[in-house]
């Protein structure tokens, strides 16, 4: 049994040594992201270093991408059609999982430097980053319906794909900053950093930055979804309250 | 100076929600709309996602009504006896509302019925009080007196009640089936429904204008409070910080508002109502008509 264990063990550490001929060592401006009340965005400064044991490889140069996600939801995307003389909702398809938010930062641009079998297995791009399956059968082209998820959040910003925006020096130190709107769902954003040799992954690092409300925001959120009852009747205290002293304080001006 | 709405989860302007708060409590207190038909559409135009803007509007409603009624109630035109009888009715209309909300909300297309509701309603009670409206501008200008105390069908219905407000012997079956009416719509579209049940209150009881603000106000708080608690205990949409902020604006705007109204002339008010929902319902009439700039919508996933 020992004797098992340690070739696993030994088989394990070879494993390592051999796909570990470059390592990403990261660094983050910040590890957790409080949403207070005057919250109005953020910007994560994502900054780190490879280290190797052996001079840098000749060949393909070295290229960085960097993905934060936020969390994921299904979500439904519907389409209206002209009906009956007015535009209706008609068709809807629900996408699976889509992430809340989803940046790529790289350091080129992502189709020269990014392969298509490693994007498939890795889903780096923001079309493999989200899960469609099952568009109902009446319905031909559902491309279309995550396309324009696609489009719309990058519209408001939540999608984003910033090519070039991460900047290597020596092959060696990288750095970027990635920017968070101010409209956040709380969670994990995970954040992958991905090192690119000639359109293939050489090393991959991984770990997650924390959003989360805090303070009042984070004690009225609970309170609505704990207490909901005394939430409620907190809202309609606080509207009687805010309703009585207007027409007091106006019944005084006029005196 | 931006703040994050910890329900809505969006960072907004506040003096931008403390502006449309009290422009929208001036209009409140003005013509004895909750402005929750203004309102609402607004707050999904600066981004409120749309079940919080409905939930919250409806607590917000409660503050600006609150604070308009006390002013009616110095001024003794609220009817309480005709309001009861409204409330009564306006409560079990809200119930039933909300379960046909529900029961269309799981076929999806509740989108599209609130937006018919709204350009319906709007469009027919708009039309019909401006026509009327102006009129009675044109008689009094000619010097007529106005007709008063039409005797029609409804005066012949049984279960009498003295109102002596509002000056009637009417009854009580016609204001129950408007307070359920109206509770119907005003679950279903998200609103107070003052818009609605002021003209009602005008045309179909008969009730004078004076007396049918106040009144439809003190309604207006018991059915609002009901569906905040509704949407607060089932859908958790309520915002309080939204709410916080609008109705700092909206209590503020209706004593304005009802103290403006109380200058003017009843059919200038009612021609001034009746121009600003027939704007409203123009607005949601194109939007259903004209092809949107963006035929894709995303909503929340997840039976």
């Amino acid at each position: 049994m020992r004797a098992l264990l340690g070739i696993v063990l030994g088989l394990m550490m070879l494993a390592t040594a051999a796909g570990a001929k470059e390592e990403v060592v990261l660094g983050l401006s910040r590890n957790t992201i409080s949403i207070t009340t005057n919250f109005d965005g953020s910007e994560i400064l994502v900054f780190g270093a490879v280290k190797r044991e052996t001079p840098i490889p000749e060949g393909a140069p070295l290229e960085v991408i960097v993905t934060v996600a936020g969390p994921s939801h299904p979500v439904v995307v519907r389409r209206k059609e002209k009906r009956f003389g007015i535009w209706i909702n008609t068709d809807a398809v629900e996408v699976d999982r889509a992430p809340s938010f989803y940046a790529i930062n790289t350091s080129g641009p992502l189709d020269d430097i990014l392969s298509a079998v490693e994007d498939q297995r890795h889903k780096i791009t923001i079309p493999q980053a989200i899960r469609s399956v099952g568009a109902p059968q009446n319905i031909t082209d559902a491309g279309a319906f995550t396309q324009s998820l696609i489009r719309i959040r990058k519209k408001s910003n939540l999608y984003q794909l910033n090519e070039g925006d991460v900047s290597i020096e020596e092959q060696t130190l990288f750095r970027t900053s990635v920017t968070l709107p101010a409209a956040l769902t709380e969670g994990g954003y995970g954040t992958r950093i991905f090192l690119v040799r000639g359109g293939a992954i050489v090393a991959q690092y991984e770990t997650v930055i924390d959003v989360r409300k805090v303070g009042m925001e984070r004690w009225l959120f609970k309170l609505s979804r704990e207490q909901s009852l005394l939430y409620g009747l907190l809202s309609l205290a606080i509207a009687i309250a805010a309703g009585w002293s207007a027409s007091a304080v106006f019944g005084l001006l006029r005196r | 100076m931006q703040i994050y709405l910890p329900i809505a989860e969006v960072s907004v302007n506040a003096f931008l929600l403390l502006g449309l708060g009290g422009i929208v409590g001036i209009l409140s207190g003005m013509f004895g709309v909750g402005g929750g038909f203004l309102m609402t559409p607004l707050l999904f135009f600066i981004g409120i996602p749309p079940a919080v803007a409905v939930a919250t509007e409806a607590n917000q409603i409660v503050a600006s009504s609150f604070s308009g009624v006390l002013a009616h109630f110095k001024r003794k035109t609220v009817d309480l006896r005709m309001g009861t009888v409204l409330l009564v009715g306006g409560l079990f209309g809200a119930a039933l509302g909300v379960m046909v909300f529900n029961y269309l909300k799981a076929q999806g297309q509740v989108d599209l019925l609130v937006k018919l509701c709204y350009v319906v309603f709007l469009g027919v009670i708009g039309g019909l009080m401006f026509v009327e409206s102006l009129s009675a501008i044109r008689n009094t200008k000619r010097g007529k007196a106005p007709k008063r105390k039409k005797h029609n069908w409804i005066h012949g219905l049984p279960f009498k009640m003295r109102f002596r407000v509002s000056g009637l012997y009417i009854s009580v079956i016609p204001p129950l089936v408007v307070g359920v009416a109206v509770g119907i719509l005003a679950a279903i579209m998200g609103v107070g429904g003052g818009f609605i049940m002021v003209p009602a209150m005008i045309y179909l009881l008969g009730m004078p204008t004076k007396v049918v603000v106040g009144t439809s106000l003190f309604q207006i708080i018991f059915v609002t409070a009901f569906t905040t608690m509704l949407h607060a205990t089932t859908n958790f949409t309520v915002d309080i910080v939204l709410a916080v902020l609008l109705l700092v604006g909206g209590v503020v705007g209706a004593q304005i508002g009802t103290r403006i109204g109380i200058r003017m002339k009843a059919e200038q008010l009612r021609i001034l109502l009746a121009i600003m929902v027939l704007v409203v319902c123009g607005k949601l009439a194109l939007e259903l008509l004209l092809q949107p700039a963006e035929l894709y919508s995303i909503g929340t996933g997840g039976h």
